[in-house]
Protein backbone atom coordinates (compact mmCIF):
# COMPACT_ATOMS: atom_id res chain seq x y z
CA UNK A 1 0.00 0.00 0.00
CA UNK A 2 1.28 3.41 -0.93
CA UNK A 3 2.28 5.58 1.99
CA UNK A 4 2.47 9.35 2.33
CA UNK A 5 4.09 11.81 4.69
CA UNK A 6 2.13 13.01 7.68
CA UNK A 7 3.00 15.75 10.18
CA UNK A 8 0.93 16.47 13.22
CA UNK A 9 1.97 19.73 14.84
CA UNK A 10 0.58 21.58 17.82
CA UNK A 11 1.85 25.01 18.92
CA UNK A 12 3.99 23.44 21.59
CA UNK A 13 5.50 20.49 19.79
CA UNK A 14 5.72 18.26 16.75
CA UNK A 15 3.43 15.46 17.92
CA UNK A 16 3.86 13.04 15.04
CA UNK A 17 5.89 12.82 11.88
CA UNK A 18 6.44 9.92 9.51
CA UNK A 19 5.14 7.82 6.63
CA UNK A 20 1.63 6.48 7.09
CA UNK A 21 -0.94 4.47 5.12
CA UNK A 22 -4.08 6.29 6.12
CA UNK A 23 -5.27 9.06 8.41
CA UNK A 24 -8.88 9.56 9.44
CA UNK A 25 -9.65 13.16 10.34
CA UNK A 26 -12.64 14.56 12.20
CA UNK A 27 -13.52 17.47 9.90
CA UNK A 28 -15.98 20.22 10.75
CA UNK A 29 -18.24 18.99 7.98
CA UNK A 30 -17.79 15.30 8.71
CA UNK A 31 -15.03 12.76 9.11
CA UNK A 32 -12.87 12.01 6.15
CA UNK A 33 -10.02 9.63 5.42
CA UNK A 34 -6.83 10.62 3.64
CA UNK A 35 -4.90 8.11 1.55
CA UNK A 36 -1.83 8.61 -0.60
CA UNK A 37 -2.59 10.74 -3.65
CA UNK A 38 -5.48 12.66 -2.06
CA UNK A 39 -6.52 15.86 -3.83
CA UNK A 40 -5.21 19.09 -2.26
CA UNK A 41 -7.58 20.16 0.51
CA UNK A 42 -7.64 22.63 3.37
CA UNK A 43 -10.15 21.64 6.01
CA UNK A 44 -11.06 22.81 9.47
CA UNK A 45 -11.11 20.19 12.20
CA UNK A 46 -13.55 19.80 15.06
CA UNK A 47 -12.52 18.41 18.43
CA UNK A 48 -12.41 14.64 17.93
CA UNK A 49 -10.27 11.56 17.57
CA UNK A 50 -7.79 11.30 14.73
CA UNK A 51 -6.76 7.81 13.67
CA UNK A 52 -3.41 7.07 12.07
CA UNK A 53 -3.02 3.73 10.29
CA UNK A 54 0.46 2.45 9.63
CA UNK A 55 0.95 -1.11 8.36
CA UNK A 56 -2.29 -2.31 9.90
CA UNK A 57 -1.64 -0.70 13.29
CA UNK A 58 -3.96 2.02 14.50
CA UNK A 59 -2.90 4.93 16.61
CA UNK A 60 -5.49 7.27 18.04
CA UNK A 61 -4.78 10.87 18.88
CA UNK A 62 -7.20 13.34 20.35
CA UNK A 63 -7.19 16.72 18.65
CA UNK A 64 -9.11 19.69 19.96
CA UNK A 65 -9.79 21.57 16.77
CA UNK A 66 -7.39 22.86 14.18
CA UNK A 67 -6.70 22.67 10.50
CA UNK A 68 -5.71 19.94 8.03
CA UNK A 69 -3.86 20.60 4.81
CA UNK A 70 -3.28 18.04 2.08
CA UNK A 71 -0.76 18.96 -0.61
CA UNK A 72 1.59 17.06 -2.90
CA UNK A 73 4.12 16.88 -0.12
CA UNK A 74 1.70 15.08 2.17
CA UNK A 75 -0.70 15.82 4.97
CA UNK A 76 -0.14 18.40 7.68
CA UNK A 77 -2.46 18.75 10.62
CA UNK A 78 -2.22 21.92 12.69
CA UNK A 79 -3.91 20.87 15.89
CA UNK A 80 -4.82 23.31 18.65
CA UNK A 81 -4.05 20.58 21.17
CA UNK A 82 -2.87 17.06 20.34
CA UNK A 83 -2.81 14.36 23.00
CA UNK A 84 -2.26 10.69 22.32
CA UNK A 85 -4.87 8.39 23.79
CA UNK A 86 -2.44 6.81 26.25
CA UNK A 87 -1.29 10.12 27.62
CA UNK A 88 -4.75 11.50 28.18
CA UNK A 89 -5.73 12.14 31.75
CA UNK A 90 -9.33 10.94 31.73
CA UNK A 91 -10.20 12.45 35.09
CA UNK A 92 -8.95 15.81 33.95
CA UNK A 93 -10.84 15.53 30.70
CA UNK A 94 -14.05 14.86 32.59
CA UNK A 95 -13.24 17.87 34.73
CA UNK A 96 -12.82 20.06 31.66
CA UNK A 97 -16.24 18.97 30.44
CA UNK A 98 -17.79 19.73 33.81
CA UNK A 99 -16.17 23.17 33.74
CA UNK A 100 -17.49 23.82 30.26
CA UNK A 101 -21.00 22.90 31.37
CA UNK A 102 -20.67 25.32 34.23
CA UNK A 103 -19.38 28.00 31.88
CA UNK A 104 -22.37 27.72 29.54
CA UNK A 105 -24.38 30.13 31.62
CA UNK A 106 -21.97 32.95 30.94
CA UNK A 107 -22.40 32.81 27.19
CA UNK A 108 -25.27 34.13 25.13
CA UNK A 109 -26.38 34.24 21.50
CA UNK A 110 -23.91 32.98 18.95
CA UNK A 111 -21.30 32.40 21.57
CA UNK A 112 -23.65 30.10 23.43
CA UNK A 113 -24.26 28.08 20.28
CA UNK A 114 -20.53 27.74 19.73
CA UNK A 115 -19.93 26.73 23.32
CA UNK A 116 -22.66 24.10 23.17
CA UNK A 117 -21.29 22.75 19.91
CA UNK A 118 -17.83 22.49 21.39
CA UNK A 119 -19.18 20.80 24.50
CA UNK A 120 -21.00 18.25 22.32
CA UNK A 121 -17.76 17.43 20.54
CA UNK A 122 -15.99 16.94 23.84
CA UNK A 123 -18.76 14.70 25.10
CA UNK A 124 -18.66 12.56 21.99
CA UNK A 125 -14.93 12.12 22.46
CA UNK A 126 -15.54 11.02 26.00
CA UNK A 127 -18.16 8.55 24.86
CA UNK A 128 -15.86 7.08 22.26
CA UNK A 129 -13.17 6.81 24.87
CA UNK A 130 -15.29 4.81 27.24
CA UNK A 131 -16.67 2.57 24.50
CA UNK A 132 -13.24 1.76 23.10
CA UNK A 133 -11.58 1.47 26.48
CA UNK A 134 -11.97 -2.29 26.47
CA UNK A 135 -9.43 -3.02 23.76
CA UNK B 1 43.98 55.12 52.96
CA UNK B 2 41.81 52.12 53.77
CA UNK B 3 43.14 49.83 56.43
CA UNK B 4 44.24 46.29 55.60
CA UNK B 5 41.18 44.88 57.24
CA UNK B 6 38.85 47.05 55.14
CA UNK B 7 40.58 45.84 52.02
CA UNK B 8 40.25 42.19 53.02
CA UNK B 9 36.54 42.68 53.59
CA UNK B 10 36.20 44.33 50.21
CA UNK B 11 37.97 41.53 48.38
CA UNK B 12 35.83 38.95 50.14
CA UNK B 13 32.67 40.74 49.12
CA UNK B 14 33.79 41.00 45.50
CA UNK B 15 34.49 37.27 45.57
CA UNK B 16 31.00 36.59 46.93
CA UNK B 17 29.49 38.68 44.15
CA UNK B 18 31.52 36.80 41.61
CA UNK B 19 30.17 33.52 42.93
CA UNK B 20 26.62 34.79 42.50
CA UNK B 21 27.11 36.04 38.96
CA UNK B 22 28.85 32.79 38.06
CA UNK B 23 25.93 30.77 39.42
CA UNK B 24 23.41 32.99 37.60
CA UNK B 25 25.32 32.49 34.39
CA UNK B 26 25.16 28.75 34.72
CA UNK B 27 21.47 28.77 35.61
CA UNK B 28 20.76 31.02 32.62
CA UNK B 29 22.74 28.68 30.37
CA UNK B 30 20.70 25.66 31.34
CA UNK B 31 17.41 27.55 31.11
CA UNK B 32 18.47 28.92 27.75
CA UNK B 33 18.82 25.42 26.40
CA UNK B 34 15.28 24.62 27.44
CA UNK B 35 13.90 27.91 26.11
CA UNK B 36 15.67 27.36 22.82
CA UNK B 37 14.20 23.88 22.42
CA UNK B 38 10.75 25.26 23.16
CA UNK B 39 11.20 28.03 20.60
CA UNK B 40 12.34 25.53 18.00
CA UNK B 41 9.47 23.15 18.77
CA UNK B 42 6.98 25.94 18.09
CA UNK B 43 8.50 26.90 14.77
CA UNK B 44 6.97 24.23 12.45
CA UNK B 45 3.47 25.14 13.59
CA UNK B 46 3.97 28.88 13.15
CA UNK B 47 5.64 28.44 9.76
CA UNK B 48 2.96 26.12 8.45
CA UNK B 49 0.28 28.44 9.77
CA UNK B 50 1.69 31.44 7.94
CA UNK B 51 1.97 29.49 4.68
CA UNK B 52 -1.66 28.37 4.86
CA UNK B 53 -2.79 31.84 5.86
CA UNK B 54 -0.92 33.59 3.08
CA UNK B 55 -2.30 31.09 0.58
CA UNK B 56 -5.86 31.85 1.56
CA UNK B 57 -5.31 35.50 2.39
CA UNK B 58 -3.71 36.53 -0.87
CA UNK B 59 -6.89 35.36 -2.58
CA UNK B 60 -9.21 37.00 -0.08
CA UNK B 61 -7.41 40.28 0.62
CA UNK B 62 -8.81 42.13 -2.37
CA UNK B 63 -12.42 41.10 -1.88
CA UNK B 64 -14.74 43.58 -0.15
CA UNK B 65 -15.92 41.07 2.47
CA UNK B 66 -12.43 40.44 3.84
CA UNK B 67 -12.36 40.29 7.65
CA UNK B 68 -11.01 43.43 9.38
CA UNK B 69 -8.19 41.43 10.99
CA UNK B 70 -6.80 41.04 7.49
CA UNK B 71 -7.99 44.15 5.68
CA UNK B 72 -7.78 46.56 8.62
CA UNK B 73 -10.41 49.04 9.70
CA UNK B 74 -9.60 51.35 6.82
CA UNK B 75 -7.92 53.85 9.14
CA UNK B 76 -4.61 54.00 10.91
CA UNK B 77 -5.30 56.67 13.49
CA UNK B 78 -4.94 54.68 16.70
CA UNK B 79 -1.95 52.41 17.17
CA UNK B 80 -1.64 49.77 19.82
CA UNK B 81 1.89 48.79 20.71
CA UNK B 82 2.06 45.35 22.27
CA UNK B 83 5.36 45.40 24.08
CA UNK B 84 6.68 42.07 25.33
CA UNK B 85 9.59 42.19 27.74
CA UNK B 86 11.04 40.06 30.49
CA UNK B 87 9.94 39.78 34.08
CA UNK B 88 13.35 40.21 35.58
CA UNK B 89 16.38 42.36 35.07
CA UNK B 90 20.09 41.58 35.29
CA UNK B 91 20.07 40.71 31.64
CA UNK B 92 22.13 43.45 30.05
CA UNK B 93 20.33 45.61 27.54
CA UNK B 94 17.62 43.02 26.84
CA UNK B 95 14.62 44.85 28.30
CA UNK B 96 15.75 48.36 27.55
CA UNK B 97 16.49 47.68 23.89
CA UNK B 98 12.93 46.44 23.34
CA UNK B 99 11.57 49.41 25.24
CA UNK B 100 13.77 51.80 23.29
CA UNK B 101 12.46 50.48 19.98
CA UNK B 102 8.87 50.80 21.19
CA UNK B 103 9.48 54.29 22.54
CA UNK B 104 11.05 55.50 19.31
CA UNK B 105 8.12 54.12 17.36
CA UNK B 106 5.65 55.74 19.75
CA UNK B 107 7.32 59.16 19.48
CA UNK B 108 7.50 58.91 15.70
CA UNK B 109 3.80 58.04 15.54
CA UNK B 110 2.86 60.85 17.91
CA UNK B 111 4.83 63.28 15.78
CA UNK B 112 2.66 62.23 12.84
CA UNK B 113 -0.42 63.08 14.88
CA UNK B 114 -1.46 59.48 15.58
CA UNK B 115 -2.76 58.21 18.88
CA UNK B 116 -0.62 55.63 20.60
CA UNK B 117 -1.68 53.10 23.20
CA UNK B 118 0.41 50.54 24.98
CA UNK B 119 -0.25 47.01 26.10
CA UNK B 120 2.66 45.82 28.21
CA UNK B 121 3.44 42.17 28.70
CA UNK B 122 6.15 41.70 31.26
CA UNK B 123 6.92 43.72 34.33
CA UNK B 124 10.16 45.34 33.21
CA UNK B 125 8.73 46.95 30.12
CA UNK B 126 5.78 48.28 32.09
CA UNK B 127 8.02 49.85 34.69
CA UNK B 128 10.16 51.57 32.10
CA UNK B 129 7.30 52.80 29.91
CA UNK B 130 5.24 53.96 32.85
CA UNK B 131 7.60 56.85 33.51
CA UNK B 132 6.94 58.43 30.15
CA UNK B 133 3.63 57.09 28.90
CA UNK B 134 1.68 56.34 32.03
CA UNK B 135 -1.68 57.55 30.68
CA UNK B 136 -1.29 55.73 27.38
CA UNK B 137 -0.82 52.28 28.88
CA UNK B 138 -4.23 50.68 28.53
CA UNK B 139 -3.32 47.34 29.97
CA UNK B 140 -0.42 45.49 31.45
CA UNK B 141 0.07 41.90 32.28
CA UNK B 142 2.84 40.19 34.06
CA UNK B 143 3.76 36.60 33.59
CA UNK B 144 5.72 36.40 36.79
CA UNK B 145 3.70 33.56 38.20
CA UNK B 146 3.97 31.54 34.99
CA UNK B 147 6.64 28.90 35.35
CA UNK B 148 6.39 27.24 31.98
CA UNK B 149 5.18 29.38 29.10
CA UNK B 150 2.25 27.64 27.48
CA UNK B 151 0.11 28.38 24.50
CA UNK B 152 -2.65 29.28 26.95
CA UNK B 153 -0.73 32.39 28.00
CA UNK B 154 -0.48 33.59 24.42
CA UNK B 155 -4.14 32.82 23.80
CA UNK B 156 -5.02 34.85 26.83
CA UNK B 157 -3.15 37.89 25.53
CA UNK B 158 -4.58 37.43 22.04
CA UNK B 159 -8.09 37.36 23.49
CA UNK B 160 -7.53 40.65 25.29
CA UNK B 161 -6.13 42.28 22.18
CA UNK B 162 -9.01 40.98 20.07
CA UNK B 163 -11.60 42.23 22.54
CA UNK B 164 -10.12 45.71 22.27
CA UNK B 165 -9.96 45.47 18.51
CA UNK B 166 -13.59 44.39 18.28
CA UNK B 167 -14.52 47.31 20.52
CA UNK B 168 -12.84 49.59 18.00
CA UNK B 169 -10.21 50.85 20.41
CA UNK B 170 -7.38 50.75 17.89
CA UNK B 171 -6.73 50.31 14.17
CA UNK B 172 -3.22 48.94 13.95
CA UNK B 173 -1.43 46.64 16.34
CA UNK B 174 2.32 46.17 16.39
CA UNK B 175 4.12 43.54 18.41
CA UNK B 176 7.50 44.30 19.98
CA UNK B 177 9.79 41.51 21.08
CA UNK B 178 13.36 40.40 20.86
CA UNK B 179 14.25 37.91 18.21
CA UNK B 180 16.70 35.23 19.25
CA UNK B 181 19.56 35.02 16.77
CA UNK B 182 22.22 33.51 18.97
CA UNK B 183 23.48 33.69 22.52
CA UNK B 184 25.29 36.94 21.81
CA UNK B 185 22.82 38.46 19.37
CA UNK B 186 19.22 39.31 20.20
CA UNK B 187 17.50 41.62 17.79
CA UNK B 188 14.62 43.80 19.04
CA UNK B 189 11.89 43.47 16.43
CA UNK B 190 8.64 45.21 15.59
CA UNK B 191 6.05 43.14 13.78
CA UNK B 192 2.67 44.37 12.65
CA UNK B 193 0.03 41.78 13.53
CA UNK B 194 -3.23 43.67 12.95
CA UNK B 195 -4.01 44.06 10.11
CA UNK B 196 -2.02 41.04 9.08
CA UNK B 197 0.81 41.68 6.66
CA UNK B 198 0.85 38.98 4.04
CA UNK B 199 4.34 38.52 2.72
CA UNK B 200 4.60 38.54 -1.03
CA UNK B 201 6.21 35.39 -2.25
CA UNK B 202 5.22 33.41 0.83
CA UNK B 203 2.24 32.25 -1.16
CA UNK B 204 4.44 30.78 -3.84
CA UNK B 205 2.59 27.50 -3.87
CA UNK B 206 0.39 27.28 -6.93
CA UNK B 207 -1.62 24.32 -5.69
CA UNK B 208 -5.31 25.01 -5.94
CA UNK B 209 -6.89 23.71 -2.79
CA UNK B 210 -10.39 22.65 -2.11
CA UNK B 211 -11.72 24.29 1.00
CA UNK B 212 -13.94 22.68 3.54
CA UNK B 213 -15.80 24.67 4.83
CA UNK B 214 -15.62 27.79 2.61
CA UNK B 215 -12.47 29.89 2.38
CA UNK B 216 -13.80 32.88 4.25
CA UNK B 217 -15.08 30.69 7.06
CA UNK B 218 -11.69 29.05 7.45
CA UNK B 219 -10.13 32.50 7.34
CA UNK B 220 -12.32 33.82 10.14
CA UNK B 221 -11.33 30.82 12.23
CA UNK B 222 -7.66 31.08 11.39
CA UNK B 223 -6.99 34.79 11.83
CA UNK B 224 -7.58 34.99 15.60
CA UNK B 225 -5.71 31.73 15.94
CA UNK B 226 -2.81 33.11 13.97
CA UNK B 227 -2.67 36.12 16.26
CA UNK B 228 -2.23 33.84 19.26
CA UNK B 229 0.40 31.84 17.41
CA UNK B 230 2.39 34.96 16.55
CA UNK B 231 2.23 36.16 20.14
CA UNK B 232 3.21 32.73 21.39
CA UNK B 233 6.20 32.70 19.09
CA UNK B 234 7.19 36.18 20.23
CA UNK B 235 6.98 35.11 23.87
CA UNK B 236 9.14 32.06 23.26
CA UNK B 237 11.70 34.02 21.27
CA UNK B 238 11.70 36.59 24.03
CA UNK B 239 12.25 33.94 26.63
CA UNK B 240 15.20 32.46 24.79
CA UNK B 241 16.62 35.95 24.15
CA UNK B 242 16.24 36.83 27.80
CA UNK B 243 18.32 33.90 28.97
CA UNK B 244 20.83 34.49 26.19
CA UNK B 245 21.20 38.12 27.22
CA UNK B 246 21.36 37.21 30.88
CA UNK B 247 23.98 34.59 30.23
CA UNK B 248 26.31 36.97 28.40
CA UNK B 249 25.64 39.77 30.90
CA UNK B 250 26.52 37.47 33.79
CA UNK B 251 29.56 36.17 31.94
CA UNK B 252 30.77 39.75 31.62
CA UNK B 253 30.02 40.45 35.25
CA UNK B 254 31.98 37.39 36.33
CA UNK B 255 34.94 38.46 34.26
CA UNK B 256 34.79 42.03 35.58
CA UNK B 257 34.65 40.73 39.13
CA UNK B 258 37.75 38.61 38.45
CA UNK B 259 39.57 41.65 37.13
CA UNK B 260 38.52 43.68 40.16
CA UNK B 261 39.67 41.00 42.56
CA UNK B 262 43.04 40.90 40.83
CA UNK B 263 43.47 44.68 41.15
CA UNK B 264 42.31 44.80 44.74
CA UNK B 265 44.61 41.94 45.73
CA UNK B 266 47.53 43.76 44.13
CA UNK B 267 46.83 46.94 46.08
CA UNK B 268 46.30 44.90 49.25
CA UNK B 269 49.64 43.10 48.90
CA UNK B 270 51.51 46.35 48.15
CA UNK B 271 50.03 48.03 51.18
CA UNK B 272 50.81 45.01 53.34
CA UNK B 273 54.44 44.91 52.16
CA UNK B 274 54.83 48.68 52.60
CA UNK B 275 53.61 48.34 56.16
CA UNK B 276 56.02 45.47 56.90
CA UNK B 277 58.91 47.50 55.48
CA UNK B 278 57.87 50.48 57.57
CA UNK B 279 57.76 48.37 60.72
CA UNK B 280 61.17 46.85 59.94
CA UNK B 281 62.68 50.31 59.49
CA UNK B 282 61.20 51.37 62.79
CA UNK B 283 62.63 48.30 64.56
CA UNK B 284 66.07 48.69 62.99
CA UNK B 285 66.34 52.42 63.63
CA UNK B 286 65.12 51.75 67.18
CA UNK B 287 67.84 49.11 67.67
CA UNK B 288 70.52 51.43 66.26
CA UNK B 289 69.55 54.18 68.66
CA UNK B 290 70.13 51.91 71.66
Amino acid sequence: MATFHFDLVSPEKLAFTGEVDQVDIPGVEGDFGVLAGHAPVVAAIRPGILTITTAGRHEKIIVLGGLAEVSESGLTVLADVATSLDELDRAQFAETIAEMEEGLKEHEGDELDQAIERLDHFKSIQQQLSSTAMH
Amino acid sequence: MASLKDMRVRIASTKATQKITKAMQMVAASKLRRAQTAAEAARPYADKMSVVISNIASAAAGSPGAPPLLAGTGRDQVHLLLVCTGERGLSGAFNSSIVRLARERALALSAQGKDVKFFCVGRKGYEQLRRQFDKQIVEHLDLRSVRQLGFVNAEDIAKKVLARFDAGEFDVCTLFYSQFKSVIAQVPTAQQIIPLVVEEGAAASTTSYEYEPEEDEILTRLLPRNLAVQIFRALLENNASFYGAQMSAMDNATRNAGEMIRKQTLVYNRTRQAQITKELIEIISGAEAV
